[in-house]
Parts: structure tokens; C-alpha cells; sequence
């Protein structure tokens, strides 16, 4: 089952992908006007990649680069955040066989479909999972993660609606359309 | 961009010597330990042994401070928000109400809020020193190595290794990519405004993707051509064999463990009460 699960693509894909985004978390991430929050592009090539690869590399990739990035810049792993990154990766992959991305069609019925199932992956991380994991394991003030929660839902529901709707059409610019090919006349 | 990263730091010490899995089943143990309690005194005895520890390794405080700012400032703003956003926590949890002094409002000062905020730093406190010293002191590829003797999958592990070795490339990448997109009149800077900004970022973005697209393929191709994932289980270059010095450092670190859990848990109760 492993086998099939993890073919060899899914590894490399997996590795790389969470290399390019801790360093798309520690250099591209852009301040935005709320204090304490930026704009994680990182979040947005994460769903490229669930899109592109499928639940399992999306899960991990979010899995790996999100702990990693916070072992190599802060020295410890924040596991409950760790652990939303995963879900959302994860959930986001969910509808790759669906959008079908190597077809190189990204209609406008495929981006709503897109965007709809990023909102709800990351409302159910950000507002529910995240904010219960840090009552449960660092017992902080409820009100307060829930705050954080809802900042981080918010602009990263936006990043990656903007940005990550951004890289998938241009993505699926790349890739060639079946039934594309014209005779010359 | 010189933006400085935890890495590892060769050195000759005690717990240099350890194996990755060794080092990998204490941290672990390590920070479930820290999760789970609450107990004043539990946190406070971890502290301080995690600074013996950190002693024994030799690792210099110079060589890590730059991560140690960070945190700090960010223990500093959390505990800033906490009390912003919950004054009354303390006296949730304990259950009694010393006040200090008054502010305004629900906002005052008590020792209840005080000790408990102490409390949640002192749990980050706990787990940094320990974090940072498993991070400098085992060698990536003997990372990879030890998940995979741990009972994690080696294609896994070997996901993680990739990471690893491969973020200073996708650096250079990134770096040559943002510099050539600057030469063409991109900003990327505070200078512009946020919704150009964003745009500008992509521009950076997508053809970084590309270029690990690509690499993405010609690594599974090389991967394949070698014959990666045929057989059930897989040899390590950098694992290393037990020693003795292994087996009583896992044992003291389960003891460890166990009396931690059985001095918070014997009252009923994660937290320490020094109120009632």
C-alpha cells in the first residue's frame, strides 16, 4: 500500500516542495497593514502543490516544511500550528483528481471549485483546530487564540485565494490541452 | 538576504557522540514532557537540567543568539496579547484572586496572573534549549536516518532528507531570481504598494515553481534509474550502532519522564497550585 501511496514522484515532490516553501515562508513573506500578521505566500504555492500532486504530498509538504521552517528559524516547533498546516495541505489535495490540473484547463467552474475548498480547509484549521490544540496543550486564554485564528484565517484564506488562483492559472498555462492540436489549413 | 538559519555545528562533545535516534527519542520524550505538564516545579527542574545539557554540549551561546533575540521577542509579544486578552486567566485557573494593583476595568495586576504567565513561559523555556541543542548537534543525514529507525517510513524519511539538502539550492535559486526580476524594474520592497507588492511577488514565485518543477523531475528520474523504493527496507550511510552511553541516556530519560508525569498528575491536577 506504501508502494502505491508514496510513488517515487510523491517523495521527491514532498522534499522539494517543502524546501521551496520554508523558503518562501522565511523571504517572501510581505507585511500587510495588520500588525502581527504578513501575507504567507508560502500558504499559496502549498495549495499549487496539493493541487498539482494530491493530498498525500500536500499533507506532508505542510507537515515537513512548516516544522522544519520552525525548528531552523525559532528553535522550537510550534506542533499546534505545525499540525494545521498538515489538515489544510491535506484537504486542499482532496479535490486535485477533481480540478485536474495537467489537463491545462482551469476554467472559471474549476477555480470557484478551488477556491471553495481552501476556505473551508483553512476555516476548519485555522478557527477550529489550531486554536483547540493550543488550549489543550499550552492552556493560553481561549479568547486570545481565537483572535489569532481569525487574523490568520483571514489573510490566508486571501492569499491564497489571490495568489494561489494566480499560480495554478499560470501553471495550467503550461501544461497542454488534450484536444488542442489544429490541422493547418 | 543573509538571513542566518539553525544549523548544524561540528563539535567534539559528549552529546555530539550520541546517535541521531538516541537524540531524536529524548527530544521527543523531551518535549512531550513539556507539553504535558504544568507543574511549576517540574518546569523549573527541566530548565535547569536543559541548561546543564546545553553545557555538556558545547555548543557557544554566541553561535545560536541570533535565534535566541527572536524568540525572545516573541515570548515577550505573547505574553503581552495573553494579558491583553485574558487579564483574569490566573485567577481562572487557581482559583483565587491576590491583587497587586488596579488599572482599569478587569485590568489589574494579580499574583495569580503573574505566576501563571510565568508558567506558560517557562513551558517555551523548557523546550527551546533542548530544540536548539537537537538541531546543532545531529548531523542532517543522521536525522533522516534515525526517523527512519524510529518506525518512520523511509520514503519519509528520506522526503525529509531531500528537504533538508536541498534548501540552500532552492536559496540560490530564489536569490538569483528575485535579483534578475529587481534588474528588470520589479520591487519587491516596502517602497511599493500592497496590492503591486503581491503582484511582484508572484512574479517571483512562478518561475521559482518552474524551476523546481523541473528539479522535481529530474530527481525521481535519477531516483528511479537507481532502483529507490524496491525493497521493504533500505541501509543508511551515516547511521551509527548503539553504544552503552545511548542505552543509559534513553533510560534516564525515560525515568525522567515518568516521574514527571506521576509528581503533576498524583494531585489531579496539571497545574501546580501554590494558592490553596
Amino acid at each position: 500500500m506504501f508502494k502505491k501511496l508514496f510513488s517515487i514522484k510523491t517523495i521527491v515532490a514532498i522534499g522539494i516542495g517543502a524546501a521551496v516553501f520554508i523558503i518562501l515562508a522565511k523571504f517572501a513573506s510581505i507585511p500587510s497593514p495588520i500588525p502581527n500578521t504578513s501575507i504567507q505566500t508560502s500558504y499559496a504555492f502549498l495549495a499549487l502543490m496539493a493541487i498539482v500532486f494530491g493530498p498525500i504530498a500536500g499533507g506532508l509538504i505542510g507537515l515537513i516544511g512548516h516544522a522544519l521552517n520552525d525548528a531552523i528559524s525559532y528553535g522550537s516547533v510550534w506542533w499546534s500550528w505545525v499540525v494545521v498546516s498538515m489538515i489544510v495541505g491535506f484537504l486542499i489535495g482532496l479535490v486535485a483528481k477533481k480540478i485536474d490540473i495537467e489537463s491545462g484547463d482551469f476554467s472559471k467552474k474549476k477555480i470557484i471549485t478551488f477556491n471553495i475548498t481552501q476556505v473551508l480547509a483553512q476555516a476548519i484549521g485555522w478557527l477550529l483546530i489550531a486554536p483547540l490544540l493550543d488550549i489543550l496543550i499550552y492552556a493560553e486564554p481561549a479568547n486570545k487564540v481565537f483572535a489569532q485564528g481569525f487574523f490568520a484565517v483571514v489573510s490566508n484564506i486571501v492569499t491564497v485565494g489571490v495568489i494561489g488562483t494566480i499560480l495554478l492559472i499560470a501553471y495550467a498555462k503550461t501544461r497542454s490541452k488534450s484536444n488542442s492540436l489544429h490541422r493547418e489549413l | 538576504m543573509a538571513v542566518e538559519m539553525l544549523s548544524y555545528i561540528e563539535r567534539k562533545s559528549p552529546i555530539h557522540e550520541l546517535t541521531g535516534v538516541t537524540k531524536l527519542i529524548c527530544f521527543i520524550i523531551w518535549s512531550s514532557a513539556a507539553m504535558l505538564t504544568y507543574d511549576t516545579r517540574i518546569l523549573a527542574f527541566l530548565f535547569i537540567f536543559s541548561i546543564v545539557i546545553f553545557f555538556i554540549s558545547k555548543i557557544k551561546l554566541k553561535e545560536i543568539s541570533f535565534i535566541l533575540i527572536f524568540i525572545l521577542v516573541f515570548l515577550l509579544l505573547n505574553n503581552i496579547a495573553i494579558y491583553a486578552f485574558s487579564p483574569q486567566e490566573g485567577v481562572k485557573i487557581y482559583g483565587t484572586s491576590h491583587v497587586l494593583f488596579e488599572i482599569f476595568g478587569r485590568y489589574n495586576v494579580t499574583i495569580e496572573q503573574i505566576f501563571y504567565q510565568i508558567n506558560i513561559t517557562l513551558k517555551y523555556f523548557t523546550v527551546i534549549p533542548v530544540a536548539l541543542l537537537f538541531i546543532a548537534t545531529t548531523h542532517p543525514s543522521e536525522f533522516a536516518a534515525s526517523m527512519n529507525k524510529i518506525g518512520v517510513s523511509y520514503r519519509i524519511s528520506y522526503a525529509v532528507a531531500l528537504a533538508l539538502r536541498y534548501i540552500p539550492d532552492v536559496q540560490r535559486d530564489f536569490r538569483n531570481i528575485a535579483l534578475s526580476q529587481q534588474a528588470r524594474g520589479i520591487d519587491m520592497s516596502s517602497k511599493e504598494k500592497l496590492p503591486k507588492r503581491i503582484k511582484n511577488a508572484t512574479s517571483i514565485i512562478i518561475p521559482l515553481i518552474l524551476s523546481s518543477l523541473e528539479k522535481i523531475d529530474t530527481i525521481s528520474n535519477a531516483m528511479e534509474l537507481r532502483g529507490f523504493g524496491k525493497n521493504k527496507r533500505r541501509t543508511w550511510y551515516s547511521a551509527r550502532p548503539f553504544q552503552k552511553r545511548d542505552y543509559l541516556t534513553l533510560i534516564a530519560f525515560v525515568l525522567l519522564f515518568v516521574i514527571s508525569m506521576v509528581v503533576t498528575y498524583y494531585d489531579g491536577d496539571r497545574f501546580y497550585n501554590p494558592f490553596v
